[in-house]
């Protein structure tokens, strides 16, 4: 049945976020701490349960891959609604922080990149 | 006509998967033609949807890009935050256990690093133009974060309304640069596998961006940047109005 799969996916997503907002107002901060996170980890760990006791059907899995799937589809609309107007026009101190942040995280992943690769056997 | 603007606004989000598939299919058709695959569809597709949201800005003045147009309201839900993390956390479903174990520690100090660089080069900037008051310092930093924990941090410290939308700038020309840029930098970055994709997730931060500029490069890896990407905003929130606000303020005196 898809609705397992589909469903499997709401609770570990309602749980997760759920978790992530505790966590945000158990250290005081008005965002939700890694519910995303929490909740990928626990499908995760749901599928290779499921899958050692031999109960994942074609169903689960069709109904998780579909959403999976959709997921490029929904950051085209995302990219659709920013407020692209208001970031092109916010001068230039807009401008130059976020070249700036972007090209030094670039940077600095280029060198872990590198690094981590010589340190590979 | 007027039939039609209406059939499209009450089937809102039908309508948006519509328009959506029309997009992805006339990009990959571009892609295909225009550029010999060389740039991937799902990157020309982002670019037209950042298009549209342009255009939508200039035509209502509003804030949510396309969305504002009531006939495409819908893919204000379909690309809203509640489908976008119901998406990201499927993609989790065949993300390789081991492989992310064992990249946990590297993300997590990539995380680390990717709210301090952000932060310090916000300050600066900001110092540059003039800013020298500990709130609006911390408030324009914690932007160049998220473009959520600019807001937060600012709604906390109680900084000016200004000072608030030139956070929120920083953080949306952020994210929409990580996007765009993702699939062009990867080859230089060394960005073709999940260690380096949780990396990249880390020190970007933006959920948003990252996932997105993924999905152009290369849709496997989505979900390695992206567990680390959640994570961004919660610890940028936590640190941004209380560590870093401290530290800019026993500079500021």
């Amino acid at each position: 049945m898809t609705i397992y799969g589909v469903a499997l996916l709401a609770i570990c997503t309602l749980i997760g976020v759920g978790l992530g907002d505790l966590l945000g107002m158990a250290l005081h901060v008005k965002a939700n701490v890694g519910g995303v996170g929490i909740a990928m980890v626990l499908l995760n760990s749901a599928r290779i349960w499921l899958a050692r006791n031999g109960a994942l059907s074609a169903g689960i899995k069709l109904g998780t891959e579909f959403w999976a799937t959709m997921y490029i589809p929904i950051v085209v609309a995302m990219a659709a609604q920013q407020n692209v107007l208001s970031a092109a026009s916010g001068g230039p101190m807009v401008i130059i922080t976020a070249v700036l942040t972007v090209a030094a995280c670039a940077a600095v992943v280029a060198l872990i990149s590198k690094i981590d690769k010589g340190d590979r056997p | 006509m007027s039939f039609l603007v209406d059939l499209l606004t009450k089937q809102g989000l039908i309508t948006a998967f519509a328009v959506v598939g029309a997009i992805i299919y006339l990009s990959h058709l571009i892609s295909k033609c225009l550029t010999g695959g060389r740039i991937h569809g799902s990157a020309i597709a982002i670019l037209a949807g950042l298009g549209l949201a342009y255009a939508g800005g200039v035509i209502t003045g509003g804030q949510k890009g396309i969305a504002d147009i009531p006939m495409f309201a819908g893919i204000g839900l379909l690309g809203g935050a509640l489908l976008r993390d119901f998406a990201i956390v499927a993609t989790a479903f065949e993300v390789d256990v081991a492989q992310a174990r064992r990249a946990g520690l590297l993300g997590a100090f990539a995380l680390a690093l990717g709210t301090v660089i952000p932060f310090a080069i916000g300050v600066a900037v900001a110092r540059f133009y003039g800013y020298t008051d500990a709130v609006s310092l911390t408030t324009i930093g914690a932007g160049a974060i998220t473009y959520i924990v600019g807001p937060v941090t600012g709604a906390a410290l109680g900084a000016s309304s200004p000072v608030m939308a030139l956070s929120i700038g920083v953080g949306v020309l952020k994210a929409i640069i990580v996007m765009i840029g993702t699939p062009f930098l990867a080859p230089f970055i060394g960005l073709n596998n999940p260690r380096s994709a949780m990396t990249y997730g880390g020190l970007m931060g933006t959920v948003s961006g990252v996932t997105g500029g993924l999905a152009a490069t290369d849709p496997k890896l989505v979900p390695y940047g992206a567990l680390i990407a959640t994570f961004h905003t919660g610890v940028g929130c936590l640190v941004g109005p209380s560590i870093l606000y401290f530290t800019v303020r026993a500079f500021t005196g």
